[in-house]
């Protein structure tokens, strides 16, 4: 379901050159789980843009679906945003002053076509996700009033409100002591296992990446060496 | 996105930070609000010294000793005694100026007038019986200066309807007796008996007619104040003219002045000792002060204007931060820069909507308190209205679409990652 070919990224200009991605070419099935490790810098969270269409490559194609993603528009790329991905951020990004539900209701509200659900249902549908991550008495908090652990649930939860087709989750343990890690992780898991969901996850932690169906190890913007494993 | 939709988002958008509502709010409420109450003060200030002055008649000249010049005031007083009571005779006769209908000369000063405890700082005016048709007062009580009065200097008094009130009360005054003091070095008091008293006029005339005392003016020139120059001739303050043709104001003026030219010794065209002033006059030389008036404050209203303005750039600067990272949430979990601008210009119509009715009222709510503590008058106009309003959409549909858009086109990552 993602392809990804030759795929490029140049920062900045001149003397402050970045080559984040240095012709990177990949492939990640429909239900698989993914985990991307590698060195600080090495141009994993990068990518991990690219695939969530929040960033553009420099060059090389990406099809996400059988669909070309680099000639879109601005509304297109929305679309694709709404639809097929959900991302959970290493630093969670929820909005401050809003409170857990309004949070998981947010994407809900920019679904259009078939998919989009009639904003009188949208309190359910956040309820439903806010119980999914263990949150169901936690519906009326707001981001300070919860842990670490709580605000990555209630961002997870938000990723999945829209119900994409992947999720993509950029060191979403990274900020959490180990127990709450292992309770967000639980929760993909369980996410992946009944639900069918695509992961790709960047991790640092290598008894996390161990959990994974394919571990992809990352150097200086290349993928070093795909190894398969079984599933944990 | 439907618009009650995006009403919806953008309501909660203000809902969620009260703080930068509110304040941003308030940029605009000072703005609206001191424009239309600063406005509205120019207006009725303006409004009461034309009314005033268009109110006496148009057809009223007054001769006033020393010179009067457009644009400036009244002359010293070192020239006050330059109009005598023989100049006004000479106005008054038909064969002199033939187009005078009424020729009213006074002699006013100020001093203190007592009634028991009461004690009032006024103007008495020395006047003879033609003063009450001159300027269309009416008696409500007692009777007028008579001509029996002004040939004996009798010690009586007619009061102007607020002057009653302020010196008796409640109860009435004709027949009591009030002092009025002699001012200068002699000092003493003279006694009067109140004859009459005069129907309100309204605080129009800009003379003030309410708080008038009026008495003889032989009794004002001789008992109360020193009415004589140094040749022993006795003198008046002001001749008030009434004209009975308006079309003839400007040629009874130049009768005024040639008569008046000869009786004091000057050549014709020779600048006088006297000046003859119409209400047109009048009415030329204060609209110019009131204009400054207006402009100032017209000044002022701008300095308010900008001072909500940079209050409303400052609160939008300041969260530009945090709505650039809304903004890039919003677009990566899918909304669009139409959904985005979308939401921001209804908040910022929310906003300035919303800070425009209060600033509305609260200039209006201005308006009406200075009227009703009678310092002066003000009027709300449509214009100051409208340009206050469409300030503050102006400013808050700038300020509030500024942030938004420049952030709604960046990828979501720059938006996300935005210091
Ligand atoms: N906005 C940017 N402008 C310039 N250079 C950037 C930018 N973002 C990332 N880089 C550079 O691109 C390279 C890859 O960065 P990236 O964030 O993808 O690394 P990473 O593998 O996610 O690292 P980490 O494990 O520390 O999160 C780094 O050298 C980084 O300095
Ligand atoms: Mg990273």
């Amino acid at each position: 379901m993602i392809a990804i070919q030759n795929m490029t990224k140049v920062y900045g200009m001149g003397d402050a050159e970045v080559h984040a991605l240095g012709g990177v070419s990949l492939e990640i099935a429909k239900g698989e789980w993914v985990a991307i490790t590698g060195p600080s810098g090495s141009g994993k969270s990068t990518l991990m843009h690219i695939i969530g269409c929040l960033d553009s490559p420099t060059a090389g194609e990406y099809r996400l679906n059988g669909v070309e993603v680099s000639g879109m528009d601005d509304t297109q790329l929305a679309s694709v945003r709404n639809r097929e991905i959900g991302f959970v951020f290493q630093s969670f990004n929820l909005l401050s002053r809003v409170n857990a539900l309004q949070q998981v209701m947010l994407p809900l509200q920019y679904q259009r076509g078939d998919k989009r659900l009639p904003r009188g249902d949208r309190a359910k549908r956040a309820r439903e996700m806010l119980e999914l991550v263990g949150l169901g008495d936690r519906m009326r908090h707001l981001p300070t009033e919860l842990s670490g652990g709580q605000q990555q649930r209630v961002a997870i939860a938000r990723a999945l409100a829209q119900q994409p087709s992947i999720l993509l989750a950029d060191e979403p343990t990274g900020n959490l002591d180990s127990k709450s890690g292992a309770e967000v992780m639980e929760i993909l898991h369980r996410l992946h296992r009944e639900q069918g969901l695509t992961v790709v996850m960047v991790t640092h932690d290598p008894k996390v990446a161990a959990q994974a169906q394919r571990v992809i190890y990352f150097q200086d913007g290349l993928i070093a060496e795909p190894q398969q494993q079984g599933v944990a | 996105m439907d618009w009650i939709e995006s009403l919806i988002t953008a309501w909660n958008g203000l809902n969620a930070n009260k703080m930068r509502s509110g304040l941003t709010m308030l940029g605009v409420i000072i703005g609206v609000a001191a424009v239309i109450a600063l406005l509205s003060i120019g207006q009725g200030v303006q409004e009461s010294i034309t009314g005033s002055i268009t109110g006496a008649g148009s057809n009223l000249l007054f001769v006033a000793p020393g010179s009067f010049q457009m644009g400036g005031v009244q002359a010293p007083s070192g020239s006050a005694a330059s109009l005598t009571y023989a100049d006004a005779q000479a106005i008054a006769d038909p064969r002199n100026v033939p187009d005078a209908t009424i020729v009213a000369p006074e002699f006013t000063g100020n001093t203190q007038v007592i009634f028991g405890s009461a004690n009032i700082n006024t103007k008495v005016t020395g006047a003879t019986p033609e003063y009450l048709t001159a300027f269309g007062m009416e008696i409500s009580r007692g009777r007028f200066i008579t001509e029996g009065d002004v040939n004996g200097r009798e010690t009586v008094a007619v009061l102007g309807s607020t002057a009653a009130s302020d010196l008796f009360g409640g109860f009435d005054p004709v027949g009591q007796k009030i002092k009025v003091s002699m001012p200068g070095a002699a000092g003493g008091r003279v006694s009067l008996t109140v004859v009459g008293i005069l129907s309100p006029q309204g605080g129009s005339r800009f003379s003030d007619p309410d708080n008038a005392i009026i008495v003889p003016i032989t009794t004002a020139q001789t008992k109360i104040f020193d009415g004589r120059n140094a040749q022993g001739e006795s003198v008046v303050t002001s001749v008030n003219v009434v004209v009975g043709n308006e079309e003839r104001v400007d040629a009874i003026t130049n009768q005024i002045n040639t008569l008046l030219l000869r009786r004091h010794g000057f050549k014709s065209g020779e600048e006088g000792d006297f000046s003859v002033v119409s209400q047109a006059d009048l009415l030329a030389t204060l609209t110019q002060v009131t204009n400054i008036l207006v402009v100032f404050l017209g000044a002022i209203a701008a300095i308010s204007l900008l001072v909500g303005g940079i209050g409303i750039m400052n609160i939008m600067l300041v969260s530009v931060t945090e709505r650039t990272r809304e903004i890039g949430l919003r677009k990566a979990m899918g909304a669009r820069k139409v959904d985005i601008l979308t939401q921001f210009l209804l908040e910022a119509i929310i906003l300035s909507l919303a800070g425009g009715a209060i600033g509305i009222a609260v200039g209006v709510g201005i308006a009406l308190l200075v009227n009703a503590s009678g310092v002066t008058s003000a009027v709300v106009t449509s214009q100051s209205v409208i340009l206050a309003v469409s300030f503050s959409v102006v400013v808050g549909l700038f300020f509030g679409i500024y942030p938004a858009n420049h952030a709604a086109g960046l990828k979501p990552i720059e938006a996300l990652r935005y210091e």
